[in-house]
């Protein structure tokens, strides 16, 4: 029997507020000292009260129009009661019947992945609280935990999707394209490695053709991309062996183990926690005014999705080209800039917009990488996209060439100047007519008559050997063919003398 | 000399002080005599700041003397139930769980108490986080009634109450969540008043049930009363729930005796099956009062008040289920020597520090909020509180103000209902309803039943406190009975 796997996936993502979900403390826990980003509040000490962070409220509401969700009129908050030693009032404010937004979905984009794309329905999306962190410090006799509060009370969106996720490719293409939509709404670095972006897998099979559902397993403890699919992936394989055995799969739930490549066992359902829900007392329900909801549509910016597609119909760009510019906002935001600081329509348009593209995604990108901020971003570059739009002018005009606007980008992004001024400091503008180069190549010739001899005793090779030396007497300014040509013709006209 | 003013009005003190008759210094000190000769047969007291006390009565006389301060409450001594968070006292709720627990923040109406000038002279015995009506759930030696000592006080304020009543301090805070203020008011005749639920803030009081806890004062009179609210009434934006539009109004200025064409409904469900034959003649003595002062009686039914009890002993439960689940070990207060690892530490803490009550209602509270019990519990109690509620409403369609008795009994034995909860659960049935439908509420002393106080209790709508303060001021000026004193 053929077996075909349901998946659906529960997002924890880490919201990027100033303060913390229920108090005034700051967010910004990675980068703090153990326990000092607490409060009475987030340390649950007795008698405190929560008081709900409006930002973090619209940031849900943004999730939930760019997601195509239904946002709530009346939203609350529940208790979700377990005992942890990392939760601090041992219940956790989160959301159970009336979250903030739902009814959504997602378009995965057509790729070589997920031919023809696919359309995956978002359940749910709420809000709710992070923990405080726990080390564990040894094992057994001895050992101990560290406990760092700084984290608790951190704001947390869970996005649920529906069951409609048809393979580990198509789970990579929805973490990617969710991780994607959060970093342009700016509400999250959605970094899987950093925990402000967690993804459970709800995966079960079914034979191909069947309606109902099989018994779901939830695969959690998944710390990057890759392990999500592997996890998946795995799962797959694994649940379609016992049912092709006749074995009989529980509703479990598994870890994955990453070093083995394998999930174990962590809870079966008879162990599931009873979470005793009810409403929190403390925050009464929010009515979300329509005319909210619209300000906030309405401040909207344009997702990866749609500006992949306009980048390649508005500018003609290939679909890679497309899809590296969309990767990141700032990116996507700085091509945009640099096209727009020209009025060009047309033919001329697109080729200015291919070559900008290339200079972004190639030499620029290098640069901003290599920087020695690692969160530097192309945005916050000294280059301005004017500046830029000059120099792919310069370039595109053949006013200097290809090593030559490599130098002059490098001088624009260290010290913020205009690329003419640096052109015409360094003498980098190509030399590419005879009359110029005439005097510069007879001075070749005549300081390197081993090289002629080595040509002329038909070592092709050595012709190279005479233009690097041409650049380098003109600094890069020169055209190599034209020089090469130039080379050529003049010990072709020394042989017939 | 000053030990004659004790059993003064905090407004009659607060007059000395102005006139230069007496220094907050020498009333704080009164107090502290007063408690020092008294409070060990009493135990009103979990914890006594004389020291600060008076540090803090020498810096508002000189702050009253310059001008700066003014009001009701500057330099009268007054005393704060131990539920409430005090920075840099010990704030226990009665709990050996809390045993050793100072906290770094003020309540708000700490903050309100201070800023007003009061002097808070120490910390008030309470039933174990204010689950109780006798104050025999305290896990320090319980709080007697000063009226006689072999007697309950009530609960879970008896401290606050008992303190008032016999000359610990002029004014003090309690908690009332199902009765908690009123009932050990009526118990030890003194007034006692619950706000409308979200009139004063929350914050920094240890919760027990959020959606039906609320702060209110402890006085000798009427015009204390108004003005301690005055006091602390008013938006917190640390509290969710507090009122966004109160605050500022001045409760007793326009106190007078007139109660023409007040209309009072009666509803005569609070006159329950249990009811002691002495409460009720004395309760309808008053009702013969306050016709005689111009007010038109009603009776009028109220038929689910005997659905309140079921409806509160679901609730609360789940709420303080919830509620209690921070006192984990980990972060304050006690924390089990004897645990192995952190899952005994939770356990074992618990187990250690909650007394028999409190387990009982974190248990029932768990039970009611489980799968497969919320619909039939929890959830139908919501149900039955929101038809409670409109009941009310519907009766303040027709009445300005309810009155009923506060407590179907005077202060019973000490140790008579430890035995029989549904007896001691049953204290509280005149007064949950209120907390149900988060509506003000105040007992007044209303006469003596065999040398024992009785309690009167005028209920009103939803903000409806200058209401209730008019009716019971116009009573208390037709009557003696706030006169009395305890003879401890």
């Amino acid at each position: 029997m053929e077996y075909e796997p349901v998946i659906g996936l529960e997002v924890h993502v880490q919201l990027r507020t100033r303060s913390k979900m229920f108090c005034g403390c700051a967010a910004d826990y990675q980068i703090a000292d153990a326990n000092t980003r607490v409060c009475p509040v987030c340390m649950a000490m007795p008698g405190v009260l929560p008081v709900v962070n409006k930002r973090a409220v619209e940031f849900t509401i943004a999730a939930g129009l760019a997601l195509n969700c239904s946002i709530a009129e009346l939203t609350k908050f529940d208790r979700k009661n377990y005992g942890y030693p990392d939760l601090m009032k041992g219940y956790q404010i989160s959301q159970m019947d009336l979250p903030i937004a739902e009814n959504g979905y997602m378009n995965l984009p057509d790729s070589e992945t997920v031919p023809g794309g696919h359309r995956v329905g978002i359940t749910r999306i709420h809000l709710e609280e992070d923990v405080a962190r726990l080390t564990h410090i040894g094992a057994g006799p001895g050992s101990y935990s560290l406990m760092d509060i700084n984290r608790a009370g951190v704001p947390l969106m869970e996005c649920v999707s529906e069951p409609d996720i048809r393979s580990a490719a198509q789970a990579e293409a929805y973490i990617l394209e969710l991780q994607s939509t959060m970093r342009y709404l700016g509400i999250s670095t959605a970094n899987m490695e950093e925990g402000s972006f967690r993804c459970d897998a709800n995966v079960s099979i079914r034979p191909k053709g069947a309606r109902e559902f099989g018994k779901r397993v939830e695969v959690k403890n998944m710390n990057r991309v890759r392990a999500v699919v592997r996890a998946i992936e795995h799962e797959i394989e694994r649940q379609t062996e016992i049912a092709e055995k006749g074995g009989v799969l529980p509703q479990e739930t598994r870890g994955w183990d990453d070093e083995k490549g394998i999930t174990l066992e962590q809870r079966s359902k008879e162990e599931a926690n009873d979470y005793r829900y009810f409403p929190e007392p403390d925050i009464p329900p929010i009515y979300i005014e329509r005319a909210w909801v619209d300000e906030i549509r309405s401040g909207l910016p344009e997702l990866a999705n749609s500006r992949r597609a306009r980048f390649a119909g508005e500018y003609g760009l290939s679909q890679y080209d497309a899809d590296l510019l969309t990767a990141s906002r700032a990116t996507a935001d700085y091509f945009e800039n640099v096209v727009r600081a020209r009025d060009y329509s047309g033919d001329k348009l697109q080729s200015f917009s291919k070559e900008s593209a290339n200079w972004i995604n190639g030499e620029m990108a290098r640069l901003v990488n290599a920087d020695v901020d690692p969160a530097a971003v192309i945005t916050e570059s000294k280059v301005t996209p004017a500046q830029f739009a000059e120099l792919v002018e310069l370039f595109q005009s053949r006013t200097i060439n290809n090593n030559a606007s490599k130098q002059v980008l490098a001088e624009m992004f260290a010290s913020g100047r205009d690329a003419g001024d640096i052109v015409d400091e360094k003498g980098l503008r190509k030399v590419d007519d005879a009359d110029a180069l005439d005097p510069i190549i007879d001075k070749v010739i005549s300081d390197n008559d081993q090289a002629i001899d080595d040509y002329l005793s038909g070592k092709e090779t050595a012709i190279r050997y005479l233009v690097g030396q041409v650049m380098k007497a003109t600094r890069g300014a020169a055209d190599a063919n034209v020089a090469a040509e130039l080379i050529q013709e003049k010990i072709g006209s020394l042989t017939k003398r | 000399m000053t030990s004659g003013h004790i059993l003064k009005t905090a407004h009659e003190a607060r007059e000395l002080i102005r006139s230069g008759n007496v220094s907050s210094v020498e009333l704080t000190q009164s107090v502290l005599d007063r408690i020092e000769q008294i409070d060990g047969n009493l135990n009103s007291y979990i914890t006594v700041t004389g020291g600060k006390a008076l540090e803090r009565a020498a810096s508002v006389d000189a702050a009253i003397a310059s001008g700066d301060l003014d009001g009701p409450l500057a330099g009268v001594p007054v005393m704060v139930k131990d539920n409430m968070s005090t920075a840099g006292t010990l704030t226990t709720a009665g709990s050996q769980i809390l045993k050793n627990f100072v906290p770094p923040y003020d309540a708000h109406v700490i903050e309100r108490l201070n800023e007003a000038g009061a002097i808070i002279v120490g910390k008030g015995n309470l039933d174990e986080f204010a689950m109780g009506s006798s104050n025999e759930n305290s896990s320090f030696p319980p709080t007697r009634n000063p009226w006689d000592t072999t007697r309950v006080p009530g609960g879970s304020s008896g401290g606050p109450a008992a303190a008032v009543a016999a000359g610990e301090a002029f004014i003090s805070l309690g908690s009332d969540t199902g009765g908690s203020i009123r009932q050990p008011a009526s118990l030890c005749g003194v007034v006692g008043m619950k706000p409308t639920y979200g009139l004063v803030s929350r914050f920094g009081l240890l919760a027990f049930a959020s959606s039906l806890d609320q702060i209110g004062p402890f006085s000798r009179d009427v015009t204390d009363a108004a003005n301690t609210l005055s006091v602390i009434a008013g938006h917190d934006p640390r509290d969710s729930t507090s009122s966004l539009d109160s605050g500022g109004v001045d409760y007793a200025a326009d106190l007078n005796g007139d109660l023409s064409g007040v209309k009072l409904g009666v509803p005569k469900e609070y006159l329950v099956d249990g009811i002691e034959p002495g409460v009720r003649a004395a309760y309808e003595e008053s009702l013969k009062v306050l016709e005689g002062l111009g007010a038109s009686l009603e009776e009028t039914s109220l038929p689910l008040t005997d659905q309140a009890l079921a409806v509160y002993y679901i609730i609360a439960p789940s709420e303080a289920s919830a509620n209690l689940a921070r006192y984990d070990g980990f972060k304050y207060g006690h924390s089990s020597e004897s645990a192995q690892d952190a899952w005994e530490v939770m356990d074992m803490t618990r187990g250690e520090g909650f007394g028999a009550e409190v387990k009982r209602r974190i248990i029932l509270g768990g039970y009611a909020l489980s799968a497969g019990y919320y619909d039939a519990y929890y959830k139908k109690a919501q149900q039955v509180r929101t038809l409670i509620r409109q009941e009310f409403a519907g009766a303040f369609e027709k009445f300005d103000a309810l009155v009923t008795p506060t407590s179907p009994t005077v202060a019973f034995e000490a140790g008579s209902r430890t035995d029989d909860l549904l007896a001691m659960y049953l204290s509280d049935v005149c007064t949950i309803p209120v907390n149900i439908a988060g509506l003000p509420g105040i007992s007044v002393p209303g006469g003596f039943s065999d040398g024992l106080p009785v309690g009167l209790q005028v209920i009103g709508p939803q903000f409806g406190e200058q209401t209730i303060f008019n009716v019971t001021y116009a009573y208390e000026q037709a009557t003696e009975w706030h006169e009395a004193h305890p003879s401890i």
